[in-house]
């Protein structure tokens, strides 16, 4: 039996490496100034999604939503091995907290058609809220597996899954469909194939096909396409036209929760004890320690 | 103006029918936030057999608790609980609705959020109520949800101004557990409980839960470790430190995330929250997340040899100088001093 899986990604900010300017004044982040990376438990989803269809064959969908330079992720996903892939990005998608991102996601899922499982990781680096997966399993009214560690066995339309909880594991038995997210020790993501990077590294979304027309009046848009489409290089893109949402539930607009301020994290200068580090200066610290009654 | 209610609510959460600390932590803080709002503090507890805790949320000024008790809720799974969560908070539409940060309340809550389209922050590291103005419209008594954001380099206050609930969730130990001196009188509302066969989609078919042994949180002494530390063998100086004066041994995200120490040992933002005696901060620079974790502990020692790193604006006494070669020396004269 063969199964077919959505995997959901994110392109997100290396958080390790952030200066200063990258807030907009309205709150939200202008990704643009940051170095993106393919979301690390995202990745792990991605591997665990694959595992399984080279082990009972099937298809898997990477499935992304944001600017159109999230198109690199995808060509990652394709360079992976993920069978297809589908951008989904309209200016009116963004700034988009978790409950109007797993709207959209949910409607876009819903537009793929049926599937067997979706993946998606724990939590995204940049906001660490570990809230679309839960989110859109509840829009698409579907069981959820979270913090998966292992896929114990899939066994016709039954799925069992080693999770972790609270000091400890638990093994659940679910049937499918259902969503599932990952956490970063549930598998090793593979490197990307050298002959899947010559094969997809042309490949294009919509809006990166739109940006080369725009500087270049010898090109029509509809004739680029299918050119893309008949090489297999064409990133499947799905605009707020091509989903059948509510436009008051996308992006800020659809988002109740909202950046009120941002405080820079102001140092205080240290107004604390210098130690020096010899034996006497710590000598001293001991000495300090034991009339604040920590020590003797 | 909308009327929207005064209700602060805490999901109380239990395993294996033991009350968790957050909870506790929670009610606390949700009482003062009731406080503040004229409202009422409401506990919502969900399990078998029950009744005793419920009961324990009058001691820290719940006057409601809706219980929702039967043999079949006995462990949390995902579809029973967000059912049973999502119909009480459709119904009644308390104001403010908080959950621990637990492998529990973060399975749970989102799938709540989404279905009542509410405002929901993880891991908050404070909440206010505060009136304010925002994009020129007036709001009364909203909640601040605040915590670090974008990798320590912001504080962002989060607020969800035009939807009736808001929600937040929040680290065990980030919120302090005060129960009051007398219970207030209080009334357990019990709901009934109707299973539905959706319920038993996901089975539980094996189940391995031990109590937390590693107990930060009430360790009076903490030496703590940081990336900074460069080796998993390197931590060895803090064990012996930790061993000699008589303290557990922790480690920042970095650490962990570095294998040096294991998960359970985090101190942070998304890891364990404390308030020792004495916290030792060894080779951790001191991003935000955590700062969170330790900041309010009682004396806190810091060594790092980046006299610029941000630990040393939060500590009370700093060393400049190579952790390898700091401590040693302070276990050195530690004995001496106490011999």
């Amino acid at each position: 039996m063969s199964y077919r899986s959505i995997v959901l990604v994110k392109q997100v900010p290396d958080t390790a490496n952030i200066s200063g300017q990258v807030m907009k004044p309205d709150g939200t982040v202008n990704r643009a100034m940051l170095p993106a990376i393919f979301n690390p438990e995202d990745k792990v989803a991605l591997e665990l999604a694959l595992q399984t269809r080279d082990k009972f064959g099937g298809e898997v969908i990477a499935l992304t939503m944001g600017p159109p330079k999230a198109s690199e992720l995808l060509r990652e996903c394709l360079y992976m091995g993920a069978d297809k892939v589908i951008l989904i990005s309209d200016r009116k998608f963004a700034g988009a907290d978790t409950l109007a991102t797993s709207y959209v996601l949910s409607e876009a899922i819903k537009k793929i058609g049926s599937f067997d499982m979706i993946f998606a990781g724990r939590q995204a680096i940049d906001g660490d809220t570990a809230q679309v997966g839960p989110q859109t399993a509840e829009k698409l009214e579907l069981p959820q597996v979270t913090y998966t560690e292992k896929i114990v066995d899939i066994n016709k339309n039954k799925i069992t899954i080693r999770r972790r909880i609270d000091g400890g594991h638990e093994v659940l038995e679910s049937p499918l469909p259902l969503l599932i997210t990952v956490i970063k020790d549930a598998a090793i993501p593979r490197p990307f194939r050298a002959t899947r990077v010559m094969a997809y590294k042309n490949a294009r979304s919509l809006v990166e096909l739109e940006k080369m027309v725009e500087g270049n009046s010898l090109l029509y848009i509809e004739d680029l396409k299918d050119e893309y489409i008949a090489k297999s290089l064409f990133i499947e893109t799905l605009t707020m036209d091509e989903l059948s949402v509510e436009a008051e539930r996308c992006g800020l607009q659809g988002s109740p929760t909202k950046v009120y301020k941002i405080d820079s994290v102001v140092l205080g200068g240290g107004k604390h004890i210098k130690i020096e580090p010899t034996k006497e200066g710590l000598g001293q610290l001991v000495d300090k320690l034991m009339v604040d009654h920590i020590f003797g | 103006m909308e009327k929207f209610s005064n209700e602060v609510w805490v999901f109380v959460e239990q395993r294996s029918g033991k009350p968790a600390e957050v909870s506790f932590e929670l009610l606390s803080k949700g009482r003062k936030l009731a406080e503040i709002l004229k409202g009422t503090l409401k506990a919502v507890v969900i399990g078998s057999e029950m009744h005793k805790v419920a009961r324990q949320t009058f001691q820290y000024g719940a006057k409601e608790c809706l219980l929702v008790d039967h043999p079949e809720l006995k462990d949390y799974k995902t579809v029973p609980y967000s059912r049973v969560m999502i119909e009480l908070v459709s119904k009644y539409i308390p104001r403010v609705v908080l959950y621990g940060a637990s492998f529990i309340g973060r399975d749970l809550a989102p799938r709540v959020a989404s279905y009542t389209r509410s405002g929901l922050t993880a891991d908050c590291t404070d909440l206010q109520i505060s009136d304010l103005t925002y994009l020129r419209k007036d709001y009364k008594d909203l909640l601040l949800q605040i915590r670090p954001a974008f990798g320590g380099n912001i504080i962002a206050t989060i607020i969800t101004p035009d939807v009736p609930i808001q929600m937040a969730t929040v680290r065990e130990g980030v919120m302090e557990n005060v129960p009051l001196d007398t219970a207030v009188k209080g009334k357990i509302v019990e709901i009934p409980y109707t299973p539905d066969k959706i319920d038993k989609m996901i089975n539980i078919i094996e189940k391995y839960q031990e109590e937390n042994k590693v107990n930060l949180k009430s360790a009076p002494i903490i030496v703590a470790g940081g990336y900074g530390m460069g080796s998993k063998e390197n931590f060895g100086v803090l064990h012996e430190l930790a061993h000699v004066i008589g303290g557990e041994v922790a480690g920042s995200r970095a650490a962990v995330d570095a294998g040096f120490i294991p998960h359970e040992r985090q101190v942070g933002q998304t890891g364990v929250t404390v308030r020792p005696k004495l916290y030792v901060a060894c080779g951790i620079s001191g991003a935000i997340q955590h700062r969170a974790g330790m900041q309010n502990s009682n004396k806190i020692i810091a060594i790092n040899n980046d006299p610029e790193a941000p630990i040393f604006d939060v500590c009370h006494y700093g060393i400049v100088g190579n952790v390898m070669d700091v401590i040693p020396d302070f276990i050195e004269a530690y004995k001496h001093k106490l011999k």
